[in-house]
């Protein structure tokens, strides 16, 4: 703001004889006395005041891009406002949870909704949502999506922001991938986020693609982007990459060929999986196990790492990896028709104690290749005892076995599991499966608290499980949990206070339910 | 439509909690989970009963025409959680039918309209005016002794110059403004204890401290000759040294627009003053409500932006007709359908420059900009007219300067095109409080 120009020199001097003080200005002045200089400048100040204008306007900034998205209906945007201002942490002092939801867990489920009714963030919540991505990386891809074209305008003014503008989480603005000489030029100049969003985005349209433009620069990379270029293969792997990795398992990092190795094992019908099953067979048989005895060159060359960690045999440490490597296809063959399940079932050289070891490798196969069949075999059923289990008794890996088996199939697994085993296992099973929860599974875990709460324990020992189904069970199921959450009578030998705890566990679980019903019903348009 | 009303917005609602924490509790009782025989009444309550902790449920009545809030359970929050997932609830579901009361919410409402009834049939006690005639004029006789020593205080820094002050640190002012307090003066203690801030202010201080100055010896002087001065300046005066207002304002009925709410601490940290800013939609007249709470218990009154109050609103004499105290209510506060017109940023300026005429120490006056564009800037923000050429600067730091949040939230609103906002216009540039977006009739209250 500006004023007018008459009286601003006048000003100027009074301001230096305050400055300096009216006792070393003596004589002269605008204003002798202190009084005289104090009501020379309230009239100054006053008439300053009252006669200011607007100062001239600095350049706008370039106005968002329109975003044709609609905004979610009104209760769905208020909502949103709630779990927005609500994730500041938990209101109870981190103590007990009590009774009602915690509403920072339901943000990322409220977020991926409504990203899958095609909404855009209300405009005035877009800095809220900006914040609250920064703080959790975990919510970025869902928030930024939301946030749309105004919050990447936003996040270009300011550098709090800067993260929505990195990487492919709809960051910069990439060229039409179909546009040969645009995709060279930014390739070829671009910031290391940029060129792996690009990549990202030539792979998803044309996969076969992604390895060609690698090519074109691949020999002057530095060795950590190789990694990360590699990496990005992962998504939309195919035959049409081998030659590009086979080619990558020459390459000077040491990282750059164990992961060409292992992407190439992952698809079984290239030439390194044929080597590995070649290797593997010869070490693998009906009649027993014999580890390979040195670790020779082409294996070094096809990934096999040489020095095993600590406390580990290096024969059974070069076994495991052969066998994870070769396709599970070629042991059909070699144990005379035999199917997984029996492969699996079969004494092979129990004698030696290399059966945990073929197993284990067959588990990361299993997971590596996809193969539900093996997957199957491995896990057993559901109600046997995880020590028994034929494949693997470590419940991180049953969770990767599990993943590769069909959604309903997985469920009924792991409710299958639960029923027999409780819940004090079941949490990282319960991880990989689909939300919300299928029926089965959803009855499963609700009737073993149930048997939990008769059993008169804590139900903090469960707050893991209670805190995901809060998350994932299927809100329908609240009608059903109504009746647990009255305070039952406790039982005779139960902690004391046990049931109250539970009523209360019960009651957020049942109120999260409805909150998550609620929410989702508000998403739906109009 | 409900009998209770147009329902809030859930913002409006938790513009009414006291703090965050009761903000997030309430959002987390505003749903259907724990409350039963929930209802409300053609007049404008509604009740319901909230399951908590104990065997007994909670009992929470709200008077929407208050609001005003009573709950069973132990809480000295105020509005307390219950009482805002009640409120949460019915804005988003409504309560059903109108229906009778149950006796424990129908025994406080009945209460409530009595007390309105006696309140508003004038129940003045005796008064006894010779004791108060003898009171004011001692308070003043101290006033008058304070005023003389701070003229004195003043020539002494105008004589010493204040190049001095750099250093000299703030507790010699902090001192003066001790002294203004004893005499009764709490308008002067507070700008003095300003005064006393400016040196550590960042360039161009001198100039800051000079006029800052000048106005309170304006004050001063005003003070000493305040008998001979026109009644509302007299007024004006009174109220700025820090005089409660006396008698009865005039009272102004109008359908009354929240504009903004919100809250300040005092530098000491033993006041919250809430501001809120209303405007008469049919008379255009601004109003400013204050209410004061101390440290940690916010003020009672809480007006949520966007409402509209059928009232009558009582101004004080003085300080530019600004100052009002809330009167009787005639029904249910409702949202407001329509937005503010806004005006350039010259008359903004022009209408704060009118109002210094009736009120020379008036920091600032609510104005309705628009359209306007806001413009980031690392080095300070502004608010330019739809045509561009003319802006106002946003303080940023110093007294009326709100948090950055604010300001990113309404250039988020904004996308880089005009919208409406209302705001502090005053002699330190445009503080944003409320916008609206083209097309939107919501206000969004900047946090």
């Amino acid at each position: 703001m500006g004023e007018g120009d008459e009286g601003y020199g006048e000003w100027q001097e009074l301001v230096g004889a305050a400055l300096l003080g009216t006792d070393r200005r003596r004589g002269g002045g605008p204003a002798g006395s202190p009084e005289a200089l104090l009501d020379a400048a309230a009239v100054h100040a006053v008439r300053r005041r009252a006669g200011l204008r607007p100062a001239g306007a600095r350049p706008r900034p370039e106005p968002a891009p329109r975003d044709p998205r609609p905004v979610p209906p009104e209760a769905a945007g208020h909502r949103l406002a709630q779990l927005l201002a609500g994730r500041g942490g938990p209101v109870n002092g981190g103590g007990r949870r009590g009774s009602a939801p915690d509403l920072t867990e339901l943000l990322p489920q409220w977020l991926a909704a409504a990203g899958r009714h095609g909404y855009r963030a209300p405009d005035a919540l877009v800095p809220a949502l900006l914040d609250a991505a920064r703080a959790r990386s975990d919510l970025r891809p869902h928030a930024l999506a939301l946030a749309g074209t105004r919050g990447l305008w936003l996040a270009r003014m300011n550098p709090d922001w800067r993260f929505a503008l990195r990487g492919g989480a709809g960051g910069g603005e990439l060229p039409d991938v179909t546009d040969p000489s645009a995709v060279e030029r930014l390739w070829e100049e671009g910031l290391f986020a940029e060129r792996v969003a690009l990549l990202g985005a030539v792979r998803a349209h044309e996969p076969a693609a992604a390895p060609r433009l690698l090519a074109t620069t691949w020999a002057s990379e530095r060795a950590e982007d190789r990694l990360m270029f590699l990496d990005s293969l992962r998504s939309g792997l195919s035959l049409e990459d081998e030659s590009f990795l086979e080619a990558a398992l020459g390459d000077r990092s040491r990282n750059v060929r164990a992961t060409a190795a292992e992407l190439l094992s992952a698809l079984p019908q290239s030439a390194l999986a044929g080597r590995m099953a070649e290797r593997a067979l010869a070490c693998v048989g009906p009649e027993g196990v014999t580890p390979p005895a040195e670790c020779d060159a082409g294996m070094l060359r096809d990934g096999v790492v040489k020095r095993p960690p600590a406390g580990r045999g290096e024969r059974a440490w070069w076994l495991g990896q052969l066998v994870e490597a070769a396709p599970l296809s070629c042991w059909r063959e070699r144990f005379g028709g035999l199917g997984p399940a029996e492969m699996v079932a079969l004494p092979v050289a129990a004698a030696e104690g290399w059966t945990e070891e073929l197993h284990a490798a067959w588990c990361r196969a299993a997971v590596r290749q996809r193969d539900p069949e093996w997957s199957r075999a491995l896990l057993g059923p559901a109600s046997a005892p995880p020590a028994a289990g034929p494949g693997t008794a470590s419940l991180a890996e049953r969770a990767k076995l599990l993943e590769t088996l069909p959604d309903a199939e997985r469920a009924a697994w792991v409710a299958e599991f639960i029923r027999a085993h409780g819940l004090s296992e079941a949490f990282q099973l319960l991880g990989v499966c689909v939300v919300p929860w299928a029926g089965a599974l959803g009855r499963a875990v609700v009737d073993a608290l149930d048997i939990a709460r008769e059993a008169g324990s804590y139900p903090w020992s469960f707050s893991g499980v209670m805190g995901l189904a809060e998350r994932c069970l299927d809100p329908a199921e609240a009608v059903r949990l109504e009746a647990l959450t009255a305070a039952a009578e406790e039982p005779p030998d139960a902690s004391p206070g046990a049931a109250a705890y539970w009523a209360e566990a019960f009651q957020r679980l049942v109120a999260t339910l409805r909150l998550r019903a609620a929410m989702l019903s508000e998403l739906a348009p109009a | 439509m409900t009998e209770q009303g147009v329902r809030w917005t859930a913002e409006q609602v938790l513009a009414l909690a006291p703090d965050d924490a009761s903000r997030k509790a309430g959002g987390k009782l505003g749903g259907a989970g724990p409350w039963s025989q929930i209802g409300g009444s053609a007049s404008g309550s509604v009740w319901g009963l909230c399951k908590g902790s104990g065997s007994n449920p909670y009992r929470t009545v709200v008077d929407l025409t208050g609001p005003a809030y009573k709950c069973s359970c132990p809480s000295r929050k105020f509005p307390c959680k219950h009482a805002l997932g009640l409120l949460l609830l019915w804005s988003a579901e409504g309560v059903g039918e109108p229906g009778e009361a149950p006796d424990w919410a129908a025994q406080w409402l009945a209460d409530r309209a009595a007390k309105a009834a006696r309140t508003a049939a004038g129940a003045t006690g005796p008064v006894d005016e010779e004791g108060a005639r003898r009171r004011a004029e001692r308070r003043a006789a101290r006033i008058g002794a304070g005023v003389g020593e701070l003229e004195q205080r003043l020539a002494d820094l105008m004589r010493g110059g204040l190049a001095g002050q750099e250093h000299a640190g703030y507790a010699a002012w902090e001192e003066t403004a001790a002294r203004m307090v004893d005499a009764q003066a709490p308008g002067l203690a507070g700008r003095v204890r300003e005064l006393g801030t400016i040196p550590s202010c960042g360039p161009g201080w001198p100039a800051r401290m000079l006029e800052e100055a000048a106005l309170l010896h304006l004050l001063d002087r005003a003070w000493m000759g305040v008998t001979g001065l026109p009644d509302q300046l007299a007024a004006t005066v009174r109220s700025r040294v820090g005089l409660p207002a006396s008698g009865e304002g005039e009272a102004v009925r109008d359908r009354w627009l929240v504009l903004a709410q919100y809250d300040s601490a005092s530098p000491d940290g033993r006041l919250t003053t809430r501001r809120i800013w209303l405007r008469g939609l049919s008379g255009g007249r601004p109003a400013l409500v204050l209410d004061f709470g101390p440290p940690g218990r916010p003020p009672g009154l809480a007006l949520p932006v966007g409402l509209v109050l059928e009232a009558e609103m009582r101004f004080r004499a003085g300080s530019a007709g600004l100052r009002a105290d809330l009167g009787e209510r005639f029904a249910a506060a409702a949202p407001c359908t329509e937005v503010p017109a806004g005006v350039s940023t010259r008359a903004a300026l022009e209408a704060y420059g009118a109002a210094l005429r009736e009120d020379p120490w008036l920091e600032s006056w609510p104005v309705v900009l628009g359209p306007v564009v806001p413009i980031p800037g690392e080095l300070g923000w502004q608010l330019a007219d739809a045509e561009g050429t003319s802006a106002l600067p946003v303080p940023l730091t110093g007294a009326g300067s709100r948090s950055r949040g604010g300001l990113w939230q309404l250039a988020a609103l904004s996308g880089g095109g005009p919208v409406t906002v209302f705001g502090e216009c005053g002699h330190r540039g445009f503080t944003p409080l409320t916008a609206w977006q083209p097309g939107s009739s919501e206000p969004v209250a900047l946090s």
